[in-house]
């Protein structure tokens, strides 16, 4: 049986009841956490602005969340329009007579044997964490996303409005630019 | 149909995530027969794959709070901004 249940808005008690769980979802998504605070102040400010548009049908934290990932892709638009700090890194040739060949210093070269002991290294996550910071930024997000939230593909383009050939492009990219990082800072012999 | 290196590559991402078609892995595994180059990227792309579900567990691990301070500054900001209408509402 559907319930009937009218929701109301307190905005006094945003912050107590729900500023974590907003906090959390952000940071799952932007791993900045000056960024992530700032989206969630918004969130709360433009919620206060849209109060008269809550129905009351859908719960008072499932409101703020659907106001978040507003924000969210607002910041992912933002970030995508101007030049990103970091550079993407060609992979592969984008033109000429080998086009889509490997460029030769980013083919990938022999590992370290010893593997499995470097990976019970427990730097490692914190390896990879600055690799990642390397990226893009519209790339670290979608990677994270699909990656370390295993977020659906279908889920993913529509939460950030992105085609999902974009979104392989934007993951093969970030995979190989990471894999290279990890090479050098990590399985270096 | 022949793949260039990068589109193989990219095939062997999506096929990280269990997302390549049969169309796709096949001609990827045609292409990683004949390239040493994407071969060796193949086989590391599983290794980096185990290596991000390590950091995966361990990020997922933790629990991430406003701290205190920041909670506080925006809980002021938000009730200052409720402040000036609920004035009005009680003026009138």
């Amino acid at each position: 049986m559907p319930s009937t249940k009218v929701h109301i808005l307190n905005p006094n008690k945003w912050v107590e009841l729900h500023a974590d769980y907003l906090y959390n979802y952000t940071i799952g998504r932007i791993n900045n956490q000056d960024t992530a605070k700032d989206i969630v102040q918004d969130t709360f400010f433009a919620a206060l602005k849209a109060q008269n548009n809550f129905k009351g049908q859908a719960s008072e934290r499932t409101w703020l969340i659907s106001i978040l990932k507003r924000k969210i892709i607002d910041h992912y638009r933002k970030i995508n329009s101007v030049k990103g700090k970091a550079e993407v890194k060609m992979n592969f040739y984008s033109d000429g007579d080998r086009e889509g060949e490997w460029i030769e210093e980013r083919v990938p070269s022999n590992w370290n044997s010893e593997i499995e002991k470097v990976i019970e290294n427990t730097e490692l996550s914190e390896a990879i964490e600055k690799c990642i910071d390397k990226l893009p930024e519209k790339y670290a997000i979608v990677f994270r996303m699909k990656t370390i939230q295993e977020f659906d593909t279908e889920e993913i383009c529509k939460e950030l409005e992105i085609t999902s050939s974009n979104l392989w492009v934007i993951i093969h990219r970030a995979r190989t630019q990471l894999r290279k990082c990890m090479e050098q800072s990590w399985f270096k012999i | 149909m022949k793949l260039t290196c990068d589109e193989a590559t990219k095939i062997c991402d999506k096929s990280q995530y269990k997302e390549a078609s049969l169309v796709e892995r096949i001609k990827l595994g045609i292409h990683l027969f004949f390239c040493k180059k994407c071969g060796l990227y193949s086989k590391q792309n599983s290794m980096m794959s185990t290596c991000y579900k390590i950091h995966k567990n361990e990020l997922n691990g933790k629990e991430h709070c406003l701290n205190e301070e920041d909670k506080k500054h925006i809980d002021k900001e938000l009730k200052a901004r409720i402040k000036p209408s609920a004035v009005n509402v009680g003026q009138h």
